[in-house]
C-alpha cells in the first residue's frame, strides 16, 4: 500500500466535486420539505436528469443546454409526483417510491442508445491569479462552473427562506397547512412549486454525475446519491447551511475511499465502496436525536375540506 | 349606533347531505358587538367562513359599507377591513410571534418595524407580547392574543371572534371583554360566536340564533334571559344531569408527586401532581388548554409511564405500567381528541369497540379475535348511549362529533372501570348528547366507581364535580369542594390573569 | 370544474374495482409507450399479457409464471405487514440478497455431505440472514428513532457490495477456473430446490408463499396482532393509546419482512438462479413493493397482483425476443402501474363532483 499516492490537495479538490451532486439534490429536496412535502423520489428524479442531460448535451454538444434539459427532465418528473400528492391525495411515501421506480426505468429506457458514448467537456473556470494560488487555487478555484452554481444555491436558498416573505410563507405551509389555509395561503399552489423545484435540482445534480464526474451514461448510475441526498436533509436538521457540511462529509469518504483502493490499501475494493453508504447510516443514527427541525406537517396529506 | 357595517342576506351553504346554512340574514351596525349563538353544528362555523373568504356561498349576498361584498380569499375579506380570530388551528408552533403576525397581513412592514409595532398595540389594549418568542412555546391564552394582535394591526372594521372565552380564565375573560369594549368604543364592529350565555349577555348589543342551519331569532341579550335564548337555541328543554346524593368511599386513585415530561416539544410537563379520588366521587379539574390536561391524561393512561408509586389504584402501584395492565386493572381513560386518539377514523365501529374493549369485554382468546362478540358489543354501546349510526359496520369518521363522543365514552362506561378518567368529555357536542354523557358519568360514580373529569368547560365542571381543582403550568391547585366556589375562587385557581393587562383606555 | 369530496367512509366496492382499473390504464398508457417506440401496441400488449398464457409456447412460460411469482409474493406480504402499520421497510432487496448468502453458505460448507436436514437448514439460515439484515434498521429505528426508509435502504447497497465480494472471494467456486461465482447448487441434491412437479415451475418457494399468505390473512384478520398492526397504520395515537407498543411492532414487522425475503433470496439462490453471483438480485426486493401495493396490502390480493407482476416480466422476456422491445420498457411498464394505482386509489376515499363553476 502507498498512501503517499494520495495527494491532500487533490482529494480536497475532488470532495467538492464529489459532493456537487448531493448538495444541489439535497438542496431540492430541502425546500421540499420545508413546504412540508416529502419527496423519495429524488433517486428516480436524479437518473431522470443524469440521462436527460447527458442525451442533450451529446446531441447538440453544450453541456449548458444538457443541464437545462436536466433540469426540465427532473422537473416534469416531478410534476407526476406533485400530480399524484397534492391533486389525486395519494400517500407521500407510496407516491415517492413509485417516482424512483418509474425514473428508474425510464432512464435505462432512454439511455440504452447512449450507452459508451462520450458527453462534450464541461469547461472549468479558470480565474485568473486565483486558480494559480498554491494549493487553496487547486481546491478552491479551477472547478466547472456547476461547482459554484450549487454553492450559489445554497446561499440563494437560505436567504430566501430567512428574508423573503416567499420563503415566510413556505415555511408556514410547511408547518401547519391548516392555519396556512386559514390564512389565505395557495397551500397546493406553493407546494406543487416546491415539489417542481426539488425535481429540477435533483435533476441538474443528476446531469453533473452523467457530464461531469463520470463521465458517461451507465443504467443506474446515480448508485443511491437520491438516497444520500434525502438522508443529508434529515443531516442537516433542514437548516441549508448544514446541507453543505453533509455534502462535504459525503464527499470526503467517497473520495477517500476511492483513493484508498487506488492505492491499494489491504481491504477488498467492495467493503470500501460500502463506506459511504454505512457513513450515511452512521451520521444518521447519531442525528436521530435531533428532530427540532422537522416541518410540522412533513408527509401529511392536506385536503381543504369544508 | 350610527348605521349598518355588514348586512347579510339570505345566505345559503350546502354540503352533500347537509345544510349547513339555509337562508341566514341579520345585520351588524357600526360598533356593535353582535353574537352569534348556537349548539355545535348549527352552522356558526360555516357562516364566519363565509364572511371572511374561506368557504364561498351557493346563494344570498353580503353588503360591506354600502357596497356588494364577495370574498373569494381571506386576502379579500382583510383588505376590506375584515379580521378574524380562530379558535383553532391558525398559527405556526415553529416560528415567532412576529413571523405569525406577518402572515396574517397583506403588506407587512419590515420585520424590526412590525416587531415595534406589536409591542405597542399589544400594551395598549393590555395583551402584552414579546415578538421574538416561539409561539409554540406560549399559553394558549398568549397564543390567542397574538391572533388578537395580528388582527389589530390591519384596523380591522369587523372583528370576527370564534368562541375566544373557551381558552381563558375567568379573570382573563373580563379583561379580553375590556379590550373588546375599548375597540367597540373606537368605532369598531365585533362578531362575537359563542354558546355561553351568561357572557353574552354580558358584551353583546345584538344576537343571532341559529339552529341547525337556519336563524331562529334576532334579540337584544340584556332584555332576555339566559333560559330563553338556552331554548331557542337548542329548541326544547334541556335535561339537567341529576344525581342521588352519595357518602364517598375509600381512595381508589391516589396520585403521589406524578412528575413527567411533555413528550411533545410544545407540549407542558406535569410537576408534582397529588390527588386522591374516593368511590363514589367525581373529581373535577378545571384549566386553560394547554396547561398540561392532555399529558395527565396520557400519564393516566399509560401512555406516558411514570415511577410506580406516582400512580395508585386500589393501592396498588401501576405508575410503570402500559395502557392493557392498567385497563386490565380497571383504570379507563377517554382522551380528549376522538378522531385518531380515542378512535381510529377509518376503522368501522365494531373495530373501535375492540380498540379499548378486547381483554376486559371478552371479546379475544389466545389473541384470537371473536368479531361476532365485539360487534356485539358495538350493538350495546350503540343502543344504551343512543348512537345515531346505520350500524356497527360504520366508519368512525361518519358520525357526527356528538355521536362518536357519545360512543367512545360509553365504550368506556360499559366497560364497568373502577376508575373513569375523561378529557373534555363534551367538547363539540350538542346540548341533548352533552346531557346524556354527564349523566352516564354520575351514575357511573352512584355506582361506587371514582370519576375523574378535566374539562376547560366551567359550567360542565360545577355541575358533575364534588370536588374541583385546577391545572396550572402542569402543577395542580389545591383541591376544594365544588359547592360554593365563586368564579373569581375559580379564577385563581386557574392562575389569575396570567399576567394579562385592562386595557390602557 | 372538478372538485374533490371526501367519502363518509371508504368505497368498499371501488377498493376492488380501482387496482383492475389501474392495470387498464396502465395497458393503454402502455400501449402508447410501446407505440412511441415504433412497435404495433395492440402487438405488444397481446405478446405481454395474452401469449405467455394462452399462446403456442405458453407450456414454456407458464412455469416461468410461478418461478417469478414465488418470491415477489413472498416478499410482498412480509413488506405490506409493515407498510399497514406505516412502518417502510424498502431494503427487500438487501435482505433478500443476505438471505440468499446464508443459505447458500450453508449449502457450501455442508459440500460434498447428502443429508436430508440440509435444506431445511438452508431455508432457515436465509431466513434469518434476512431477518439480521432487517433488524439493523429496526433496533436502530427502536432505539435512536432512525428513519428506517433511508437505512434499510442503505443497507442495499451495502449488500449489493457483500455479494460482490462473496462471488469472487469466500463463496468463489474452487473448481470454477477462476471464473466468480459460488459452485452451482443445481448440482447439489441435499441443496437443491428442485421443481416439486417437474414443468410446473412449483418448487419450495412457491408453497411458502402460499402457506404464508394464508397465515398473513388469518394474522390481520383473525388476530390481535394483526388488528394491532392495521390499528397503528390508521391511527397511531389511537394504536399507542390501545395498548400497543410501537418499538415491538417495529420489530416484528421488520423481523417478518426480512425472513420472508430472506427466504425468498434462499430459494431463488438454491433453485433458478443456482448459484451466488454478482448480478444474482434481479430487483425483485422492489419490485415487490409494486406488488404489495397493487394487491392492496391484503395476502390474497398479493398472491394475485404477484402473478400479474411475473407476467410482465416473462410476457416482457418474450417481448424482447419477438418484438425486440427493450427491457427497460417493462420496468417503465411497472412503475407506470403503480403510479396509476395510487391516482385511481383518490376513488376509494374522494368522491370527484362535476360542479358549475360557481358565481357567488
Amino acid at each position: 500500500m502507498d498512501l503517499s499516492a494520495i495527494n491532500p490537495v487533490l482529494l480536497f479538490a475532488s470532495l467538492m466535486v464529489a459532493a456537487t451532486p448531493v448538495l444541489i439534490a439535497a438542496i431540492g429536496e430541502l425546500v421540499v420539505e420545508r413546504a412540508g412535502v416529502l419527496n423519495l423520489g429524488v433517486e428516480g428524479m436524479m437518473i431522470t436528469g443524469a440521462i436527460c442531460g447527458f442525451a442533450a448535451a451529446v446531441t447538440t454538444g453544450s453541456p449548458l443546454v444538457g443541464f437545462i434539459a436536466a433540469a426540465a427532465g427532473g422537473a416534469g418528473l416531478s410534476l407526476l409526483f406533485a400530480l399524484l400528492t397534492q391533486v389525486a391525495l395519494a400517500n407521500q411515501v407510496a407516491s415517492g417510491l413509485a417516482l424512483t421506480l418509474f425514473g428508474l426505468g425510464l432512464s435505462a429506457l432512454f439511455g440504452q442508445n447512449y450507452v459508451g458514448l462520450k458527453p462534450p467537456p464541461t469547461a472549468r473556470l479558470d480565474i485568473p491569479v486565483l486558480s494559480d494560488l498554491p494549493v487553496v487555487g487547486r481546491i478552491v478555484f479551477g472547478h466547472d462552473p456547476v461547482v459554484y452554481f450549487g454553492l450559489l444555491l445554497l446561499v440563494a436558498v437560505w436567504a430566501f427562506l430567512k428574508f423573503t416573505r416567499a420563503g415566510l410563507v413556505l415555511r408556514a405551509v410547511g408547518e401547519n397547512h391548516t392555519a396556512a389555509h386559514a390564512l389565505g395561503y395557495k397551500v397546493v399552489r406553493i407546494r406543487v412549486l416546491a415539489i417542481l423545484f426539488g425535481g429540477a435540482c435533483a435533476g441538474l445534480g443528476g446531469a453533473y454525475i452523467s457530464l461531469v464526474r463520470v463521465p458517461q451514461w451507465t443504467e443506474g448510475m446515480t448508485g443511491g446519491a437520491g438516497w444520500i441526498a434525502l438522508a443529508l436533509v434529515v443531516f442537516a436538521s433542514w437548516k441549508p447551511w448544514r446541507v453543505l457540511l453533509g455534502a462535504w462529509l459525503f464527499g470526503g469518504v467517497t473520495v477517500l475511499q476511492l483513493n484508498l483502493q487506488a492505492a491499494g490499501l489491504e481491504i477488498r475494493a467492495e467493503y470500501l465502496s460500502m463506506s459511504p453508504y454505512l457513513v450515511t447510516i452512521l451520521v444518521l443514527v447519531i442525528m436521530s436525536g435531533h428532530r427540532s427541525g422537522s416541518p410540522g406537517s412533513l408527509g401529511r396529506t392536506f385536503h381543504a375540506s369544508q | 349606533m350610527t348605521g349598518t357595517l355588514l348586512s347579510i342576506r339570505g345566505l345559503t351553504k350546502a354540503y352533500p347531505g347537509v345544510v349547513a346554512n339555509d337562508d341566514v340574514s341579520f345585520e351588524i351596525g357600526e360598533g356593535e358587538v353582535h353574537a352569534l349563538l348556537g349548539e355545535n353544528g348549527a352552522g356558526k362555523s360555516t357562516l364566519v367562513k363565509m364572511i371572511y373568504g374561506l368557504v364561498k356561498p351557493d346563494q344570498g349576498e353580503m353588503v360591506l359599507n354600502g357596497t356588494v361584498y364577495t370574498p373569494s380569499e381571506p386576502q379579500e375579506a382583510r383588505a376590506r377591513g375584515v379580521a378574524m380570530v380562530f379558535q383553532h388551528f391558525s398559527l405556526f408552533d415553529a416560528l415567532n410571534v412576529a413571523e405569525n403576525v406577518a402572515l396574517g397581513m397583506a403588506e407587512p412592514p419590515k420585520t424590526r418595524e412590525l416587531a415595534e409595532r406589536i409591542r405597542t398595540v399589544s400594551e395598549q389594549y393590555g395583551l402584552p407580547l414579546d415578538p421574538w418568542r416561539l409561539v409554540g412555546d406560549l399559553s394558549a391564552g398568549e397564543r390567542q392574543r397574538v391572533e388578537i394582535v395580528r388582527c389589530l394591526l390591519q384596523d380591522p372594521k369587523l372583528l370576527i371572534m370564534d368562541e375566544p372565552t373557551s381558552v381563558l380564565t375567568p379573570q382573563e375573560v373580563e379583561i379580553l371583554f375590556a379590550t373588546l369594549r375599548k375597540l367597540k368604543s373606537e368605532g369598531t364592529s365585533i362578531l362575537y360566536i359563542s354558546h355561553k350565555l351568561e357572557e353574552i349577555r354580558a358584551l353583546c348589543d345584538e344576537a343571532t340564533i341559529l339552529r341547525l342551519g337556519r336563524k331562529v331569532a334576532t334579540c337584544t341579550p340584556r332584555e332576555v334571559t339566559a333560559a330563553q335564548m338556552a331554548e331557542l337555541m337548542v329548541g326544547a328543554e334541556l335535561h339537567r344531569p341529576e344525581r342521588e346524593p352519595s357518602v364517598p368511599g375509600a381512595v381508589r386513585l391516589a396520585l403521589n408527586g406524578l412528575s413527567v415530561a411533555s413528550p411533545g416539544q410544545f407540549g407542558t410537563s406535569l410537576k408534582n401532581i397529588t390527588l386522591e379520588v374516593r368511590a363514589g366521587e367525581v373529581l373535577g379539574l378545571a384549566g386553560v388548554a394547554g396547561n398540561g390536561q392532555d399529558e395527565l391524561l396520557a400519564a393516566l393512561s399509560g401512555e406516558i409511564r411514570a415511577k410506580p408509586a406516582m400512580v395508585v389504584l386500589d393501592g396498588v402501584e401501576i405508575g410503570a405500567k402500559g395502557p392493557a395492565e392498567r385497563r386490565r386493572a380497571g383504570l379507563l381513560t377517554g382522551p380528549e381528541e376522538r378522531l385518531g386518539h380515542a378512535a381510529a377514523p377509518d376503522m368501522s365501529l365494531t373495530e373501535n369497540a375492540l380498540l379499548t374493549g378486547a381483554e376486559r369485554e371478552g371479546l379475544m382468546a389466545n389473541g384470537f379475535l371473536k368479531w361476532g362478540k365485539a360487534r356485539e358489543f358495538a350493538a350495546k354501546i350503540i343502543e344504551r348511549f343512543d348512537v345515531r349510526t346505520p350500524g356497527t359496520e360504520t366508519a368512525a369518521r361518519a358520525l357526527s362529533g356528538g355521536n362518536l363522543q357519545k360512543f367512545v365514552i360509553g365504550r368506556e362506561v360499559l366497560q364497568r372501570p373502577e376508575v373513569l378518567v375523561v378529557n373534555q368529555p363534551t367538547w363539540g357536542v350538542d346540548a341533548a348528547a352533552a346531557a346524556t354523557i354527564r349523566q352516564a358519568l354520575l351514575d357511573l360514580a352512584a355506582g361506587g366507581a371514582a370519576v375523574v373529569v378535566i374539562s376547560q368547560d366551567l359550567d360542565e365542571l360545577m355541575e358533575v364535580s364534588d370536588n374541583f381543582g385546577a391545572l396550572n403550568e402542569g402543577r395542580l391547585s389545591q383541591i376544594r369542594p365544588a359547592k360554593g366556589l365563586s368564579m373569581e375562587e375559580i379564577g385563581l385557581m386557574m392562575g389569575g390573569a396570567h399576567g394579562m393587562e385592562v386595557a390602557h383606555v | 370544474m372538478l372538485r374533490l369530496e371526501k367519502r363518509p367512509q371508504p368505497s368498499k366496492t371501488l377498493s376492488y374495482v380501482t387496482p383492475v382499473l389501474a392495470v387498464l390504464i396502465t395497458m393503454v398508457a402502455g400501449g402508447a409507450l410501446f407505440a412511441a417506440l415504433g412497435k404495433d401496441p395492440v402487438v405488444a400488449i397481446r405478446t405481454i399479457f395474452w401469449d405467455p398464457l394462452f399462446g403456442q409456447f405458453a407450456f414454456y412460460y407458464l412455469p416461468q409464471l410461478l418461478v417469478k411469482a414465488g418470491p415477489l409474493i413472498l416478499i410482498a406480504i412480509g413488506l405490506s405487514l409493515g407498510f399497514r402499520a406505516g412502518i417502510w421497510n424498502i431494503g427487500a432487496e438487501g435482505q433478500y440478497i443476505l438471505g440468499a448468502i446464508f443459505g447458500a453458505g450453508v449449502a457450501l460448507a455442508c459440500y460434498p455431505l447428502e443429508a436430508w436436514w440440509i435444506f431445511p437448514l438452508m431455508v432457515i439460515a436465509g431466513a434469518f440472514g434476512g431477518f439480521l439484515w432487517a433488524m439493523i434498521p429496526a433496533i436502530l429505528k427502536v432505539r435512536f428513532g432512525t428513519n428506517e426508509i433511508l437505512v434499510s435502504l442503505m443497507l442495499v447497497y451495502v449488500a449489493e457490495q457483500l455479494l460482490a465480494s462473496m462471488s469472487i472471494g469466500l463463496m468463489k467456486n474452487p473448481d470454477g477456473y477462476g471464473f466468480p461465482g459460488s459452485r452451482n447448487l443445481q448440482q447439489y441434491p441435499s441443496a437443491h430446490n428442485a421443481e416439486l412437479i417437474p414443468d410446473t415451475g412449483l418448487h419450495w418457494g412457491v408453497v411458502a408463499a402460499i402457506v404464508v399468505a394464508i397465515l398473513a390473512y388469518i394474522l390481520l384478520n383473525r388476530h390481535i396482532l394483526g388488528f394491532q398492526i392495521r390499528l397503528t397504520g390508521e391511527a397511531p395515537r389511537a394504536a399507542r393509546f390501545a395498548g400497543v407498543k410501537p418499538p415491538r411492532l417495529v420489530l416484528v414487522c421488520m423481523g417478518t419482512a426480512g425472513a420472508l425475503a430472506g427466504m425468498a433470496g434462499m430459494f431463488e439462490v438454491a433453485g433458478p438462479a443456482g448459484q451466488i453471483s454478482a448480478g444474482f438480485n434481479t430487483g425483485y426486493g422492489f419490485t415487490a413493493i409494486i406488488v404489495a401495493f397493487l394487491g392492496r396490502l391484503h395476502p390474497f390480493g398479493i398472491v394475485l397482483a404477484g402473478l400479474l407482476m411475473a407476467l410482465t416480466y416473462i410476457g416482457g422476456e418474450a417481448a424482447q425476443s419477438a418484438l425486440q422491445l427493450p427491457g427497460a420498457a417493462i420496468q417503465v411498464f411497472q412503475g407506470m402501474l403503480l403510479f396509476f394505482l395510487l391516482a385511481v386509489d383518490l376513488l376509494t376515499n374522494y368522491r370527484i363532483r362535476l360542479t358549475k363553476r360557481e358565481t357567488a
